[in-house]
């Protein structure tokens, strides 16, 4: 635990970030682009929905990262409610704004895909809802967080909200399988296995993991900014 | 020093278990109340048993299920579409004045929105249907992706899927 806590020192932790943002970057883009390639140029269309299906390589990337990211804020308020550390809180706003992006691509991929092949923009349709509202919640985090002048007021707050908009992630996962929805049920996390053809879902793993490694570059280098400015502000304010 | 921080870590644990069980199960018990309000659709079945028990209200609903093969009738002159949806149990007859969505197909899942009519009407079959005046006609689609030629092995092999 001890060895463990050691990590949470923000900066040993921005040091550690700041070396594994390369790694990543090189993912991402290794990654990303071979699979978007795949994707969109080689890949074959769908026997039913023809060439639209191709916005399954930008929505379902966003769609997961964007539930994803919000899960790992909510593990790292739950870290900083209980072990009240400040970097667990650092996490959660290093991560906060890729989630936020993550989501908004996940809406507007989403729109654009509804309108070609359910013959609508946007319906209220429990999927749909629920990812809203989890867009919403990224919203309310950053109002919160920008209301604190405090920064440890604002840690504090924060956590508790972000820890109770998790509340939302089991909503959206499986309002599919709870109610009769527009939209239709989990493709790759499902009993029975993956519901995609392998020649469409190489690729979309391929962006499946680009896309992870281009939301742990991003973290990672907001995590390095963050902490870097929270040692900044204790240089030049060191009662505060 | 030690026993005692590790304490108020414990019951600092606890009190956020108690927030999330108390949080979680207020909106179980709101999303299980508002069922009939979170669901997107109501299948035939529902429409039947509805219609059976008088509570359709003034009738606007919103009708999915599956689209049944042989049922779609296109009208060239009015542009009108006519077609019978299935849950496997009931059917629901559906009349539709407009474009219908590219994937709207027989055998193929659809939303239709509109207002059902008192009035039933004869469907493809003998039997009398209800009949829903629709005025939105959204399709919908299986989680299943394939590319052309394996959907057509499949349909040629009889391994293609039972629809649901």
């Amino acid at each position: 635990m001890k060895q463990l806590l050691r990590w949470a020192n923000p900066s040993v932790a921005g040091k550690v970030a700041a070396r594994l943002r390369g790694v990543c970057l090189l993912g991402a883009i290794l990654f990303g682009a071979t699979g978007l390639v795949w994707g969109f140029f080689f890949a074959p269309a769908d026997y039913l929905q023809g060439e639209s299906v191709r916005i399954i390589y930008l929505h379902v990337p966003a769609a997961t990262l964007s539930t994803l990211l919000y899960g790992t804020m909510a593990v790292a308020s739950l870290g900083f409610l209980v072990l009240r550390l400040p970097s667990f809180a650092l996490v959660c706003r290093a991560v906060a704004p890729t989630g936020l992006l993550m989501t908004a691509l996940c809406l507007v991929t989403g729109s654009l895909w509804g309108k070609l092949s359910w013959g609508a923009w946007w319906v209220w349709d429990a999927r749909l809802t629920s990812l809203l509202v989890l867009f919403f919640i990224y919203i309310g985090y950053f109002a919160l967080h920008s209301l604190f002048v405090d920064g440890a007021r604002a840690r504090l707050a924060t956590s508790v909200f972000v820890l109770v908009g998790a509340v939302d992630l089991p909503i959206v996962k499986f309002s599919v399988e709870w109610w009769y929805s527009l939209h239709q049920p989990a493709s790759l996390l499902r009993k029975g296995g993956s519901s995609v053809h392998p020649d469409l879902l190489q690729p979309l793993l391929l962006c499946l993991a680009g896309a992870t490694f281009f939301a742990a570059w991003a973290s990672f280098t907001a995590f390095d900014n963050i902490s870097m400015r929270t040692r900044l502000q204790r240089l030049l304010h060191p009662l505060s | 020093m030690r026993p005692r921080r590790g304490w108020r870590r414990t019951q600092r644990l606890t009190a956020v278990v108690v927030l999330l069980a108390c949080v979680g199960i207020g909106t179980a018990f709101v999303l299980v109340a508002l069922r009939e309000n979170v669901v997107f659709f109501l299948v035939p079945s529902d429409v039947v048993e509805r219609l059976a028990e008088g509570r359709v209200g003034d009738g606007r609903i919103r009708l999915g299920g599956l689209v049944v093969e042989g049922s779609v009738a296109r009208d060239s002159d009015s542009g009108e579409v006519r077609f019978v949806v299935t849950d496997g149990a009931a059917r629901v007859a559906v009349r539709y004045r407009g474009i219908v969505p590219d994937l709207f197909r027989e055998g193929q899942g659809v939303v239709a929105t509109g207002t059902l009519q008192a009035a039933r009407v004869e469907g493809t079959s003998s039997e009398p249907l209800p009949l829903l005046e629709a005025e939105q006609i959204l399709a919908k689609h299986d989680e299943y992706y394939m590319p052309r030629g394996v959907e057509k092995a499949l349909k040629k092999n009889n391994l293609w899927r039972e629809q649901p």
